[in-house]
């Protein structure tokens, strides 16, 4: 067997969700190579290269794939794919953006947001929000995976792969890059963050969230939402943690002002501590928080940020 | 410009699921059917886009059993002016779906295409970009806001950390995000109206394509259950039990 893994890279960073990418193939076995496509990425193989268990990265560094807009990525890891058994990306906007495409371009089924891998051909996948997991078997001889990055430790950055430049070329006439508004922000990244503060609709506006600064600012963590939040325009959707947001699993989640839908555990029920804080002592996010706090989270955040 | 927009009849959304005994899949039976919550914004798009003239006729297309034509006719009743049925019981996955529709797309010839970003049964997020993949087309997928211009539509798509927007060359395939729009509610004489719009019902066989998959489905299992429901009774108790018992802050 032999394993293609797509790089994601912002910036001329490669994205840390990629170390745990290599760790899904490597339960899956087989040689494991590195695409990196791109314009000026040769820092972005340097970093992948280093990652354990990589044979080899194959750099495409060519303007048609700045900004890596899934019509150009598609066209080549689909002509890349005839080398490999399996495709595998991480479970971002990215990877779900790009490999769907790249699976019908080679007449294939894809499985989203892999969880488990039982064997080469067969993968356990969450369905229903979280609250049933399927296990898959594919037939396909090329199987093109999305892979939740929680559930695999990542691999560490103690190899030495090789780098070669790939010499397939690709053009693209169907898609341009306009521009893009990326958050900047101090905090760590909420999908990789040891520990995540997420605001509810009981924060009752957006203002309101700078209550959680302090409280993140201490910790180290990462700002998150539910959707009731976003719906209703407290912050933006980026923060949206929940079956429709980001999957998050730190060591520790504190949900203030969230009542827990079902949709929103699904986002972070494999977190490892949970902590709720809300008024309403029936709020089924009590029932999956290891320590619950009943209270109005206007009392309650100021005391907690000064006794951490 | 036509725009064709694709609905799935799913689970509603504030059921909770229950695996079958056998393991065999999600139990289904007597559960309340709705349309799938992105295929809503899907819909709402499609008719805005009319209502600003850019937009000239509204088609909603589904794939599914004979029940599935609630769908089709919320979708009337929402603002699309006809419908298409492409009825079967079997299950349809991602990529099949992708080939149904990339048929009525050669049919159709839309300008627009738009589904919702993923159906909240399988949660696969797959089928738009397989649809644009096998029509030759431009995607913007996550959309949360959309903009014709000339022979090019712009979209703004949701990304991790923000925001990015592409162009994409008509005829294009959209999938939507959740701020894309607020889904309208049906009023009684549309959905009195809608009874009388057209469904036009198709098989896949008509179509020429096979319902099979390479996927089968081995087992259907409940995640592992948390243990939560304890309480602490102030800030003190639970600073202390998140420093001496579950040891995750120093």
């Amino acid at each position: 067997m032999s394993i293609l893994v797509i790089a994601e890279h912002h910036n001329g960073q490669l994205a840390d969700s990629i170390a745990h990418v290599v760790a899904a193939a490597q339960a899956i076995g087989g040689d494991i190579d590195i695409l990196v496509a791109g314009e000026n990425v040769a820092g972005v193989a340097e970093a992948a290269a280093k990652l354990a268990g990589v044979a080899k990265v194959r750099t495409a560094d060519d303007g048609v794939y700045a900004h890596q807009l899934a019509e150009p990525m598609a066209e080549l890891i689909a002509e890349l794919a005839g080398d490999y058994s399996h495709v595998l990306a991480a479970a971002s906007t990215h990877g779900k953006n790009v490999l769907p495409r790249v699976a019908a371009l080679k007449d294939v089924a894809a499985l989203s947001e892999v969880i488990g891998v039982e064997s080469p051909d067969t993968f356990l996948r969450p369905i229903y929000a979280g609250n049933a997991i399927a296990t898959v078997q594919s037939s396909d001889a090329l199987k093109v995976l999305t892979v939740r990055t929680t559930a695999f430790d990542a691999v560490d950055a103690t190899g030495s792969a090789e780098v070669e430049a790939v010499s397939a070329t690709v053009e693209n006439t169907l898609s341009r890059f306009v521009d893009e508004e990326l958050a900047s922000s101090d905090r760590p990244e909420l999908g990789s963050a040891r520990v995540v503060v997420s605001g509810g609709r009981g924060m009752g506006n957006g203002e309101n969230f700078t209550l959680l600064d302090g409280i993140a600012d201490k910790l180290g963590a990462a700002i998150g939402a539910s959707r009731a939040a976003v719906d209703a325009g407290f912050v933006p959707n980026d923060m949206q943690v929940g079956q429709t947001g980001k999957i998050v699993a730190p060591e520790l989640y504190i949900a203030v002002g969230i009542s827990g839908a079902i949709q929103h555990l699904a986002g972070m029920k494999d977190a490892k501590v949970i902590v709720a804080i809300n008024k309403d002592e029936e709020a089924p996010i009590f029932q999956v928080a290891d320590y619950g706090l009943v209270g109005d989270l206007f009392d309650v955040l100021p005391e907690l940020e000064s006794k951490l | 410009m036509k725009v064709l927009v694709a609905v799935k009849r799913v689970i509603d959304y504030n059921v909770k699921i229950r695996v079958k005994p056998d393991h065999s899949d999600v139990d289904l039976t007597n559960v309340k059917m709705a349309m799938n919550p992105f295929c809503e914004i899907a819909v709402e798009e499609a008719v805005r886009l009319k209502e600003k003239g850019v937009a000239s006729e509204v088609v909603a297309v589904t794939i599914g059993p004979k029940a599935a034509q609630e769908q089709l006719r919320t979708a009337l009743a929402l603002g699309a002016d006809r419908a298409i049925h492409v009825e079967t019981d079997d299950k349809v996955e991602s990529l099949t779906a992708a080939k149904l529709l990339k048929r009525v797309v050669d049919d159709e010839q839309p300008g627009l295409t738009i589904l919702g970003k993923q159906a909240i049964d399988t949660d696969n997020n797959q089928t738009g970009q397989m649809l644009a993949a096998l029509a030759g087309m431009g995607q913007g997928t996550f959309a949360s806001e959309v903009q014709v211009e000339g022979d090019e539509v712009q979209v703004t798509r949701e990304i991790d950390g923000g925001l990015q927007t592409v162009a994409l060359k008509l005829p294009a395939v959209i999938t939507t995000d959740l701020r894309l729009n607020e889904p309208r509610y049906a009023k009684l004489p549309d959905i009195m109206k809608a009874k009388k719009k057209p469904i036009d019902v198709k098989s896949p066989e008509d179509m020429g394509v096979a319902v099979a998959s390479s996927l089968s489905v081995l087992k259907v299992e409940s995640p592992a259950e948390r243990k939560g429901g304890t309480k602490v009774a102030s800030v003190d108790e639970l600073v202390d039990k998140l420093k001496n018992e579950a040891k995750v802050i120093a």
